[in-house]
């Protein structure tokens, strides 16, 4: 379900350009557990971005679901991003004057359902990650691993098929790590396409399958398990 | 995204960041409120210029004798003969022989200003006895020593005793009170009020002045005047033969010197108010800058999970139109009950409100409000998801 063919991405600053993906292609079929692994400023986040539609890339092509997408209009995109994609951000990105409810049903604001459908439909999110307690607490009254349970529960809630994770686990203690990546497995499990980006090989190889990225390029990419 | 949602989604973001909506309705607030004010009280101000010139009548000619030449002099009567030849265009004559006096009424002595004329004054200057009568043309020719008394007059004096018939000394002759006047400003010192009049014929003998330099003439209508005051300054250049001698003016002159004179205040009010208009401007347009900047990350986190340029341009839009249109409803209050209260309440100038200003400092304030609103939300959502998201 996801084709990169070719795909190069070059940031240009002042004289001096950075190769953030170098020629990179790679296939995802569907029902996939990935982890992307390797050193900071390989280009993992670029990569993931690309397949996120978030980022247009310099070169190359993108197929997602057989559609060329960057063919496709700024409508398009968000609409391939409000119902295919579900994004957890390295950094979380939740909107801090709002609460916890209130970001899990934002995807699904925009998907248009009616505001009890969202309410239930992002409780029962909350709980699945649980933070069924904590539902009207706003970004800064709950712990980090907290927060990022609240990204997750907006990831899912609009049912995506594809979960894209970027360092879910980065800057929690290994407990809460864990429970996170037992989360991820559940979904996998439900039929989610999952790909994951992590710096830690026992977390990495929890997954069905390992690319490796080193200064924009895959160079490993071997099944697990 | 139903535009109710978008409506909620705009109040949710107006309430959960107080102190940036309270700022940008101050801009508003402040250049709506003092616009209004500003030109209310220019408009006032001429109201009250104008009103005045109004009430002494619409048809209403004005003589005035600077000549010094005694010997050839125009006399009441020789005016009062060429008004009836020309009754076409005039209708009326008063003289008016102004002079000040002192008035005593047992042991209370009063200095005031003491005009002689005659009955037809009452009609072309809308000067009328509330009690008792005006003068009659029986005390001019029968130069009988009445006196009719403007309020002022009447409450220094009399304390309470009901003055009509009573005797009052006007520098040292006996006079019998026949009239009070009507009370024009509230019976001031040194007003309408404080006045005495009494028989020309008698004027001229108490005071020895045989000229009368004053007159009051009334045309026969607004569309006579004209014609009136060219006849009157015939009569009068044939009499003096020096055009400098004599001046014949009407209110309708008066008023449009008077006009050049508003329409500078109000241009110069109006500077003002557009000088607060364009600071509360900018004022919100800060506000606005800043506060997108600010937001360029939420709408990265929106447009990454799914928002539509339009859906944020719906919530920026909502939202500047919001607090805008809610400041500017605040402002129109504010500035009008600075006329109803400041304004009015100290009675500066009478109260005038104007819905032309109040709608186009309303509108000038919606527009910056909401093109600065839009214009930074439209560049930010136009970013790609990463770009946003990256700004700090
Ligand atoms: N907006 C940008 N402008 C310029 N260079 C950029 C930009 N974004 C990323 N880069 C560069 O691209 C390279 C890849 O960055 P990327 O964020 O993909 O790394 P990463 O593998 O996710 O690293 P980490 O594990 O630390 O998150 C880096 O060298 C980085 O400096
Ligand atoms: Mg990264």
């Amino acid at each position: 379900m996801i084709e990169i063919r070719n795909m190069s991405k070059i940031y240009r600053i002042g004289d001096v350009e950075v190769m953030a993906l170098n020629n990179v292609s790679l296939d995802i079929e569907q029902h996939e557990f990935v982890s992307i692994v390797g050193p900071s400023g390989s280009g993992k986040s670029t990569l993931m971005n690309m397949i996120g539609c978030l980022d247009v890339p310099s070169c190359g092509e993108y197929y997602l679901d057989g559609m060329l997408v960057s063919g496709l209009s700024d409508d398009q995109l968000a609409n391939i991003r409000n119902h295919k994609i579900g994004f957890i951000f390295q950094g979380f990105n939740l909107l801090q004057k709002l609460n916890a409810v209130e970001n899990v049903e934002l995807p699904l604001i925009y998907q248009g359902s009616s505001a009890r459908e969202r309410y239930e439909r992002s409780v029962e999110a909350l709980k699945l990650v649980g933070l069924g307690d904590r539902i009207h607490h706003k970004p800064t009254e709950l712990s980090g691993g907290q927060q990022q349970r609240v990204a997750i529960a907006r990831a899912l809630v609009g049912n995506p098929p594809i979960i894209l994770a970027d360092e879910p686990t980065g800057n929690l203690d290994s407990k809460s790590g864990k429970d996170i990546i037992y989360m991820l497995k559940e979904l996998h499990s439900t039929g989610n396409t999952i790909i994951l980006i992590t710096h830690d090989n026992d977390i990495a190889m929890e997954a069905g399958r390992i690319v490796r990225i080193q200064d924009g390029q895959i160079n490993e990419d071997r099944m697990v398990g | 995204m139903s535009f109710i949602q978008a409506f909620k989604m705009a109040v949710k973001s107006i309430r959960s960041n107080k102190v940036r909506s309270f700022l940008t309705m101050l801009g508003v607030i402040i250049g709506v409120s003092s616009v209004i004010a500003a030109v209310g009280f220019a408009q006032g101000s001429t109201k009250s210029i104008t009103d005045t010139i109004s009430s002494m009548g619409t048809n209403l000619i004005q003589v005035n004798i600077m000549g010094r030449n005694s010997n050839r002099n125009v006399t009441y009567n020789q005016i009062k003969k060429f008004s009836e030849e020309n009754s076409v265009d005039i209708a009326a004559v008063a003289p008016q022989s102004n002079s000040s006096a002192t008035v005593k009424y047992g042991t209370n002595t009063r200095n005031t200003s003491v005009l002689g004329t005659s009955p037809d004054y009452q009609e072309i200057r809308s000067v009328y006895a509330q009690q008792g009568r005006f003068l009659i043309q029986n005390d001019l020719e029968g130069m009988q020593k009445v006196a009719v008394i403007g309020t002022a007059v009447v409450n220094d004096l009399f304390e309470g005793t009901n003055p009509i018939g009573e005797k009052v000394k006007i520098n040292g002759q006996l006079f019998t009170v026949v009239g009070i006047l009507e009370e024009k400003d509230g019976g001031q010192d040194e007003g309408a009020d404080d006045i005495v009049i009494i028989p020309v014929t008698v004027a001229q003998r108490l005071f020895r002045s045989g000229t009368i330099r004053n007159f009051s003439i009334q045309a026969t209508g607004p569309e006579t005047v004209e014609s009136a005051m060219k006849k009157l300054e015939e009569f009068l250049a044939k009499t003096y033969k020096d055009s400098d001698a004599f001046r014949v003016f009407n209110q309708a002159e008066m008023l449009e010197n008077l006009d050049s004179m508003t329409g500078t205040m109000t241009a110069v009010l109006a500077g003002i108010a557009a000088i607060s208009l364009i600071v509360g401007g900018i004022g919100i347009m800060n506000i606005m800058l800043v506060s997108v900047t600010e937001r360029t990350r939420e709408i990265g986190i929106r447009k990454a999970i799914g928002a539509k340029r339009k859906n944020i341009l719906t919530q920026f839009l909502i939202e500047a139109i919001i607090l805008t249109g809610f400041g500017g409803i605040l402002g129109v209050a504010i500035g009008l009950s600075i006329i109803h209260f400041i304004i009015g309440g100290f009675e500066l100038v009478p109260e005038v409100y104007s819905i032309p200003w109040v709608m186009i400092s309303f509108g000038i304030s919606l527009g910056v409000g909401v093109t600065f609103g839009l214009f930074p939300a439209y560049k930010a959502a136009s970013l790609n998801p990463i770009e946003a998201l990256r700004s700090e």
